[in-house]
């Protein structure tokens, strides 16, 4: 039982939790101070945005004290601390903090991509900022928009420091901090470079905490008016996260609905020619990655453990810290890659399209997969890209909410049913950390001993644990396999490869702690702008989503991808089998030595 | 050098050496000993040069074995440096150049006279003073911190053992337990030098009560207050004596290694800090089993960037750490939860130097001296219009006017004495109606300033206020790390809105706009740094409200210091009409015919560079 402690707030005594901070014993009872640095837990320590100010009144005065940081033990009511959220002392404190920011942040409220979603515009209505109390100079910005998937534009920046914290966190990389002294201080990548000349991995998760709209993704929709302009047949295709997430863009709360049927009822009514399902290039995946695990195997065609390829933000951290890796990564393309190929090669020869006349979108959680799809050796034809353009989940619904369709008016309606219609309950969770694991692993017991493991379930590698490890029999012997998301949790087994001391034949890595369903592209989970959800949300929003994933999977009647009849259909007609030379051909990819973490 | 590894044998150096160190200056045997200033300011001054050419000198002229010559530490009255001392007579001669060496060698060295027109010259008296001890600035000085500095020669491990050093070391290895010496500490009343004035030995005993499997400690020598430079001349002088300090810091509660954090714009200071340490390895005195008691102790050196915010406690720890130097939020504090997360007590350099002798003399013969709160002694570094300007160590509870007058010589050219701030950026300026109070940490912030570390600015008439507010806030705004929103922002808007003060261009409102934009940024800042960063516009408008009155009200500059504010006018009965003035203008805008019509400004055209009136033979260009 945690210790407790009495703590007197604004005339009252209440009982908390004596380890928390006096924000988060407010909020415990019923109070929530408006903050914008501080961020789940606290544990980032920064106090740096002085907006969540209380008075702390005690027989030696009055003094204000940042809540986020300040520990509610110091202020006990026994010794006659009281914490006063809305004395003139604290309010005109707090007002100005937001009124001193507002004096040097960018006034293009209206166009900006955090427009309705921005926290500061939040804290200022709260605290009743006066609009312009002061004004002065503007610290000297820039706009950095080189980088495939993340832009930032530090004229909208705070400095509260919850980016550098999240990327030290998420990826133990660090590419942001502080720059300059004083009031020229920005955040940047370091001497003021663009994340394109940074081994910045494109994950995203900076976006994710970031409270105004300083940090974004690439925005790529006007790509798809050229493309119905230039009269392409357009494919769009949707990753199996989004689904989970993108029903909370139109204000629906975190878990509660699977998007998937109105999500594909809004793509039609978008115009899109064809709406498949990435869960297809999921079992596709599986197909090829599970038979590749089983040639190291078996036939030791390369170095065990076998490291899965399908997260972007992992494949940049490799090539950028641990190239001598590459033989242990899979050369399996991503799923909408794969499925991208498969469209513009199989698919347009079957309806006889020309595949520069197809334009693939693909809809993703993630910020990476638009660089991703980038990438030379993504092209299955040369000089014809596999993924032409790539939305995340925050752009599908603005292109929604663009077209004046209203979500909750829509229907249900189902991917199109054309040779790439079919996915299993294991292309679905994907989109969860382990996912990946728990696919390839019921394909690869299946491939090993012709037989269904039982049950079909690999519950070990489910969760939220940064780091999942389990022993699995596969029939022909056990063997050990570990799960990791977030860089950072990954690093230990990749330097347990690295020493040669690796005990796995398998290893998940996804770039984003949770996996896809906590990408970069997802909506945004802040608790401030978000009043139906528990508090606690950011330790529980993952798990939500993920939930969504898993039932999909237990409701689908086929829950192996080497079930999946329309992949069935594509090795007969098409590939021939697993591995063959033509698979190779067009679903596997390559890695670059020598990737440049500095360029100039 | 011998080995130190046991007490006896602690002893047995002390004795030698101190009897070497006492023959050297006692004129023991008809021996000489010249000692010259080796500080920094000394140094810029060509204080190098004049040792060698003493060493040159004297070995030409067969003087070898009865003079002996060294640099020592800094004499502290740095306006009059470099300085020159003899002994055994005590003669000080001031302003030396280079060929002022040979006179010295041989008139005083070898005539034996004193070389009349290098001595001290009274301002008041003008009187020529030839003992140190009887010159003004130095007879009110009481010398703790400053120990030693001036005297040894700050690089050999034998001196600072033949003056004192160690034995305070020594009493607590031997005699004391830990425990001891906290209390004693705590018991002679020093509080922390920095500026807060937190209470020393408390601040131990909080590390002391946390049980950890590492301490440490952290001397913070990050001096960066404009004008100071306390701590870089208890370095350069005596660094052995700081070292000691932190290594019974470290014994009293538990920490085996410290940190040195100083700025890396004190390469000298650095340099025999170095040198120090590396001696002390050498003999025994730093490492495993010191002097045989089984305590170990490992002294680093970290040299600062040159940010004023590592001088706060969190911020030079995230910056030894190799971090940014941005303040921690507090608590933890470091002596809880410190440097890597270990518990640290971070003491200024000036607390840890007054420790040895705390521990040679004893708790209360240390408390004689100070005040009820506040005990020992304090250096100020004592600057701006003030005839005497240096460095000076005095009793706490001395008053300011000792300080300005007695010790200080006074405001130069008969100027009024206007203000004193103390404290440097973060503290407050003081008045003449403060002129005789007892200077301590409590009266100072009494009296709407602080400590601090120790700078001592003097203002006379000349100064005006509402621009000494705007160089601070000018220097805060700079300083500041970036981290929190009011330090951040909040300065720099406060400084925008003291330039349209200094500009004419304020309103009352802007007045009463910046009065609560400072009060917020004092209670609402993360650091010391922002929390103090006000003090000087707050401090300004309290004790000097008609100036920002007349800047804003009148449109006039009382100082004519602020230059939109300020005319140059030639006035008409005085203009010899010598056309010097339109000469001089750089910008042509002085019109008149030469010995036929006078002088006239104009002032759409005027720099106000002030060339014209400088160079009027006649004073007959006035301000207004």
């Amino acid at each position: 039982m945690a210790e407790k402690i009495n703590v007197k707030i604004e005339g009252r005594i209440y009982e908390v939790d004596a380890s928390l901070t006096v924000l988060e014993a407010c909020r415990s009872v019923g109070y929530r101070i408006p903050t914008l640095c501080y961020w789940n837990h606290g544990h980032n320590s920064l106090a740096s945005c002085r907006v969540c100010l209380v008075e702390i009144k005690s027989s030696r005065g009055s003094r204000l004290y940042a809540s986020c940081v300040y520990p509610v033990k110091e202020v006990p009511a026994e010794k006659g601390f009281e914490i006063l959220i809305s004395s003139p002392m604290a309010v005109e404190a707090r007002k100005t903090s937001v009124e001193l920011l507002l004096s040097n942040h960018s006034k293009e409220c209206q166009t900006c991509v955090k427009n309705g979603q921005c926290e500061l515009l939040h804290v200022a209505s709260i605290t009743g900022a006066e609009d312009r109390k002061y004004i002065g100079q503007m610290t000297p910005t820039s706009k950095d928009e080189l980088a495939p998937g993340i832009v930032r534009d530090s004229s909208k920046c705070i400095l509260c420091g919850r980016c550098i914290e999240r990327c030290k966190e998420a990826t133990g990389i660090g590419i942001l901090g502080f720059e300059n002294r004083g009031f020229k201080t920005v955040v940047s990548p370091i001497a003021g470079r663009s994340f394109a000349k940074v081994p910045c991995i494109q994950c995203g998760q900076c976006i994710e905490v970031c409270p105004t709209g300083a940090l974004s993704e690439k925005r790529e929709i006007n790509k798809i008016d050229e493309a119905k302009k230039a009269g392409k047949f357009l494919v769009v295709q949707t990753a199996p996260a989004v689904r989970a997430a993108i029903s909370e863009e139109f204000g629906k709360k975190i878990g509660e609905e699977n998007g998937e049927g109105k999500m594909v009822a809004a793509l039609h009514r978008l115009g899109f020619d064809r709406v498949f399902d990435v869960n297809f290039g999921a079992d596709l995946t599986i197909a090829e990655e599970s038979q590749e695990l089983i040639n190291r195997i078996v036939k030791k065609t390369a170095p065990l453990p076998q490291i899965t390829s399908c997260s972007p933000g992992w494949v940049n951290y490799m090539e950028f810290f641990y190239e001598d890796l590459i033989p242990h990564v899979s050369t399996c393309k991503s799923p909408h890659e794969m499925q991208g190929a498969i469209t513009k090669t199989y698919f347009a020869e079957k309806h006889g399209l020309k595949p520069e006349n197809i334009y693939v979108v693909s809809i993703m959680p993630c910020t990476a997969k638009k660089g991703e799809k980038e990438r030379p050796e993504n092209q299955a034809i040369k000089g014809i890209p596999d993924v032409d353009c790539v939305l995340t989940t925050r752009e599908l619904a603005l292109l929604i909410k663009r077209s004046g369709i209203l979500w909750d008016s829509l229907p249900e309606e189902k991917f199109d049913d054309d040779l790439l219609g079919e996915y299993t309950g294991a292309g679905a969770i994907f989109g969860a950390s382990g996912g990946v694991m728990e696919a390839a692993l019921r394909t690869a017991y299946h491939t090993l001993t012709g037989k269904e493991h039982e049950p079909v379930d690999f519950r070990e590698v489910r969760g939220q644990a940064g780091v999942k490890t389990a022993e699995v029999d596969l029939g022909v012997g056990k063997f050990k396999v570990a799960v990791a998301s977030g860089m950072k949790n990954a690093k230990p087994l990749l330097d347990e490869v690295r020493a040669g001391t690796s005990p796995y034949a398998f290893i998940e890595i996804m770039g984003c702690p949770g996996g896809c369903i906590n990408g970069g592209g997802q909506p945004f989970v802040k608790p401030s702008l978000l009043d139906r959800e528990s508090p606690d949300i950011l330790d529980t929003y993952r798990e939500k989503r993920a939930a969504i994933l898993y039932s999909i999977d237990e409701r689908k009647a086929i829950r192996q991808s080497h079930n999946n009849p329309d992949v069935i259909r594509l090795y007969d007609d098409y590939l021939g089998s697993y591995g063959s030379e033509k698979a190779e051909e067009i679903l596997h990819t390559s890695y670059r030595l020598n990737r440049e973490r500095y360029p100039k | 050098m011998e080995r130190i590894s046991t007490a006896a044998a602690l002893d047995e150096s002390i004795a030698k050496y101190s009897k070497a160190f006492e023959d050297k200056l006692s004129g023991k045997g008809g021996k000489r000993a010249v000692l010259i200033c080796g500080g920094t300011g000394c140094i810029a001054n060509g204080s190098d040069d004049l040792v060698k050419e003493f060493e040159r000198l004297i070995k030409e002229n067969g003087l070898n074995a009865r003079v002996t010559c060294n640099h020592v530490g800094c004499f502290g009255f740095c306006s009059q440096g470099p300085f020159v001392k003899i002994f055994p007579e005590d003669t000080l001669y001031r302003k030396v150049t280079l060929k002022d060496v040979k006179r010295i060698v041989e008139e005083d060295l070898i005539g034996g006279n004193i070389v009349e027109d290098l001595l001290y010259v009274d301002p008041v008296t003008h009187e020529k003073v030839a003992r140190q001890d009887d010159i003004n600035f130095y007879k009110k000085q009481k010398r703790i911190s400053l120990h030693g500095c001036s005297l040894i020669n700050p690089d050999f491990l034998e001196e600072a053992l033949g003056y004192d050093g160690f034995k305070a070391l020594k009493k607590v290895l031997t005699e004391m337990k830990p425990e001891d010496v906290i209390a004693e500490v705590t018991k002679s009343g020093l509080r922390g030098r920095g500026g807060a004035g937190f209470p020393t030995g408390k601040k131990w005993s909080f590390a002391a009560a946390v049980k950890s499997d590492k301490k440490y400690i952290v001397c913070n020598g990050d001096e960066g207050d404009p004008g100071a430079f306390m701590d870089r001349s208890i370095l350069e002088g005596n660094p052995f004596e700081v070292i000691e300090g932190m290594m019974i810091a470290g014994y009293a509660y538990g920490a085996d290694e410290g940190y040195f954090y100083v700025r890396a714009e004190y390469p000298i200071a650095v340099e025999r800090l170095k040198r120090a340490i590396a001696d002390m390895k050498e003999v025994g005195l730093l490492g495993k089993n010191i002097l045989g008691t089984g305590f170990n102790f490992d002294v680093h050196i970290r040299e600062g960037a040159g940010a004023f915010v590592c001088g706060e406690e969190t911020a030079l720890l995230n910056s030894i750490e190799g971090k940014r130097g941005m303040p921690r939020p507090r608590p933890p504090f470091p002596a809880i939860k410190g440097l890597w997360g270990k518990p640290t007590c971070v003491n200024n350099v000036e607390t840890l130097a007054q420790v040895p002798y705390i521990i040679r003399v004893g708790a209360e013969e240390y408390a004689k001296v100070g005040t009820q709160g506040s005990k020992g002694t304090k250096v100020f570094a004592l600057g701006g219009k003030i005839n005497n300007v240096g460095l000076v160590e005095v009793p706490m509870g001395t008053t300011l006017r000792t300080l300005i007058y007695d010790i200080g010589g006074g405001i130069p050219n008969g100027k009024k004495f206007k203000a004193i701030q103390t404290g440097g950026p973060s503290g407050g300026c003081l008045t003449e109606e403060d002129l005789d109070t007892p200077i301590d940490y409590d009266t100072l912030v009494a009296r709407g300033s602080m400590m601090g570390s120790g700078g001592a600015i003097v203002m006379d008439e000349d100064n005006c206020m509402v621009d000494v507010a705007l160089f601070y806030m000018d220097f805060i705004c700079s300083e500041s790390c970036g981290k929190c929103t009011p330090c951040r922002i909040g300065t720099k808007r406060l400084h925008e809105m003291l330039q349209t003060i200094v500009n004419g261009t304020a309103t009352e409102k802007t007045l009463e706009d910046m009065k609560a934009l400072a009060s917020v940024t004092q209670k609402g800042s993360l650091c010391a740094l922002g929390q103090t960063a006000a003090n000087p516009i707050l401090s300004t408008m309290g004790k000097f409200p008609e100036e920002y009155e007349a800047h804003v009200k009148e449109k006039r500059c009382p100082a004519h210091v602020c230059k939109k504010l300020t005319r140059y006018h030639i006035v008409p009965e005085l203009c010899k009409k010598c056309s010097l003035c339109a000469r001089n203008c750089p910008v042509q805008c002085i019109s008149g015919v030469p010995g036929k019509e006078p002088y006239h400004i104009d002032q759409s055209k005027c720099i106000k560079c002030g060339a014209c009136m400088a160079g009027c033979r006649f004073h007959a260009i006035v301000k207004e």
